[in-house]
């Protein structure tokens, strides 16, 4: 274990008394930090176990005793996810609706980024465009889908544009954001070493807007699933809308819950992983607490 | 004066519009090699003449000169160390203390060697790959010097360097401060609280004022080069320019 890699340490560097005893404290730390942190990580997953028991037991003895037309219970949805699995149902029609969202989502993150960038830095394009950008975010965008129907068709050109048009906003705004709320004081110091407008951005503006660019994403996400649905539903009905519709009409109440499950499952995948790339991109961002 | 390196001409900086007065009519001259302190209490406008003489301000009125010429955007060779440190939160210490050569062009090879070089001289060996984060106040402000002194500037411009760092380091801080003027000969402008740091350190001290900021006196410190810190204590003259530089400050510190 990681104790007799320190002895052999002080045995090879020959070191002091004081230094050996320094060692092996530094060792217990390290060891002790890491018990600490299993032990929080294994304590969250008990809580979010212990209530996830008792939401799917409150959900199960409720559900048992209603309608099974108007609503299910978690065994009988498990049941239905296990055959709509097993026939490739299901993987077929999220697979139409996964393509759509993420063709919108990557759609909207390039641009989105880009735009927020030259908003921020020119200010030309930030006064032409900030009403628009402002006026477009607080519509509700379920109001403009109809004219993206229109001039898109109903086919997957249109379903990406929903999304696009759904998670577009929220990336211009928090890049914008990002951008200007640099430490004004950051700024100073590049221009205290001269940087050119070339390391100001890749050393100071860029590094400090990426926590609000992924927090940009994260919103967009959210925002995309519900674009992506919706585009299922008001154009050509296919994909996890479709899924949905069909075993709604159809009073099969158990396999609508299948998608519906599956988008809070993509939804939480999303996210985690997305925090997962900021971590790893930005240290500096989240460690601040850690001991 | 002919072998001025850094000239402030009748210079003032108002801010918000004339409602703030951050320092008036300051005439100042900083000569070719030498160690100007300036001490002064709390708001006379230290840390914004600083800035002026960096180039990063424009004086209100008034010229700022360096080698004879208006100061009028950060020049080459000018190095600054910030009051607020100013480390970037998102790099390393080797990155920081890099950060200066880095974007000054420097080949990779040399930068390192160099920022390696000024860790260990601020007495942070071991911590090169730690972020800001994890450092203390007085290890954070240590970066920010080994930054500023990296980038090897004929002028250096600390506001208030050492004032986070705990007594026995700022002393050895202080006399590597003292080593750096012996070998490589460099202008500094150097704010500090401290009186006993000024007399250390300076050529000369400027004494300041507040409301309106302005230079109250301009005090000689003539004690040989190269200085011993505990001599230039020892002297009689330390304590004589120590009580006057008190008294000229005092007035302006209670109200
Ligand atoms: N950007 C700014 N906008 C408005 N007022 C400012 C600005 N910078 C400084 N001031 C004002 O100018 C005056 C001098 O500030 P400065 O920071 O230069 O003081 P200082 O002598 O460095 O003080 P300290 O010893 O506390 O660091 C203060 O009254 C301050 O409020
Ligand atoms: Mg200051």
């Amino acid at each position: 274990m990681s104790i007799s890699k320190t002895d052999q340490r002080i045995a090879a560097a020959g070191v002091t008394s004081a230094d050996q005893e320094l060692m092996r404290e530094q060792e217990a730390a390290r060891i002790r930090a890491g018990a600490l942190q299993r032990r929080a990580a294994v304590g969250r997953l008990a809580i979010r176990l212990v209530s996830l028991l008792i939401v799917l037991g409150g959900w199960e003895y409720f559900g048992r005793q209603t309608n099974p037309i108007l609503f299910t219970y978690p065994t009988a949805v498990a049941q239905a996810a296990v055959k709509m699995i097993a026939s490739g149902e299901l993987w077929k029609y999220l697979s139409q609706s996964l393509i759509v969202l993420f063709a919108g989502l990557g759609l909207a993150s390039v641009f989105g980024i880009a735009l927020g960038l030259a908003m921020a830095r020119f200010r030309v394009i930030d006064i032409a465009l900030d009403t628009y950008i402002t006026a477009l975010y607080s519509i509700p965008s379920v109001a403009l889908v109809p004219v993206l129907v229109l001039w898109f068709g109903f086919e997957i050109t249109a379903k990406t544009a929903v999304v696009f048009l759904f998670t577009f906003f929220p990336i211009v705004i928090n890049t914008y954001q990002g951008v200007k709320n640099v430490d004004e004081r950051l700024l100073e110091v590049g221009r205290a070493f001269r940087c050119g407008e070339r390391d100001l951005w890749i050393h100071i503006v860029l590094p400090a807007a990426l926590p609000f660019i992924v927090a940009g994403l994260r919103l967009a996400i959210g925002r995309g699933l519900i674009g992506m649905v919706l585009a299922d539903l008001y154009t050509a009905i296919t994909g996890i809308g479709y899924l949905i519709a069909r075993y709604a009409s159809t009073y099969r109440t158990d396999a609508m819950f299948v998608p519906i499950v599956t988008l809070g499952i993509l939804g939480i995948t999303l996210t985690s992983l997305l925090r997962f790339v900021e971590r790893r991109i930005a240290p500096w961002a989240h460690q601040a607490g850690r001991e | 004066m002919a072998d001025a390196k850094i000239l402030i001409d009748r210079a003032s900086k108002l801010f918000l519009e004339g409602t703030v007065v951050a320092f008036r009519n300051i005439e100042l001259s900083v000569r070719t090699n030498e160690i100007l302190c300036i001490v002064g209490p709390s708001g006379c406008g230290k840390t914004t003449l600083l800035r002026c003489i960096g180039g990063l301000v424009a004086p209100t009125s008034g010229r700022v000169l360096i080698d004879g010429a208006t100061v009028e955007r950060p020049r080459a060779g000018v190095a600054i160390v910030f009051q607020h440190f100013g480390l970037l939160p998102w790099k390393t210490v080797a990155a920081n203390v890099a950060f200066g050569l880095k974007v000054g062009g420097a080949p990779r090879g040399e930068t390192a060697e160099r920022a390696e070089h000024y860790i260990k001289l601020v007495g942070l060996g071991g911590f090169e790959n730690h972020y800001p984060y994890q450092l203390s106040g007085g290890m954070q402000q240590r970066v920010g010097l080994a930054r500023a002194l990296a980038t090897n500037p004929e002028i250096l411009l600390m506001d208030e360097p050492f004032a986070s760092v705990d007594a026995q380091t700022r002393e050895v801080l202080q006399e590597e401060l003292l080593g750096l003027h012996e070998r490589e000969r460099k202008t500094m402008v150097f704010i500090t609280h401290s009186i006993d740091e000024a007399l250390v350190l300076g050529d000369r001290v400027a004494v300041m004022s507040a409301h309106p900021g302005r230079v109250k006196e301009v005090l000689p410190v003539e004690f040989s080069r190269p200085r011993d810190a505990s001599a230039v204590r020892a002297d009689a003259r330390y304590a004589e320019l120590r009580n006057h530089i008190w008294s000229e400050l005092r007035p302006t510190a209670v109200v």
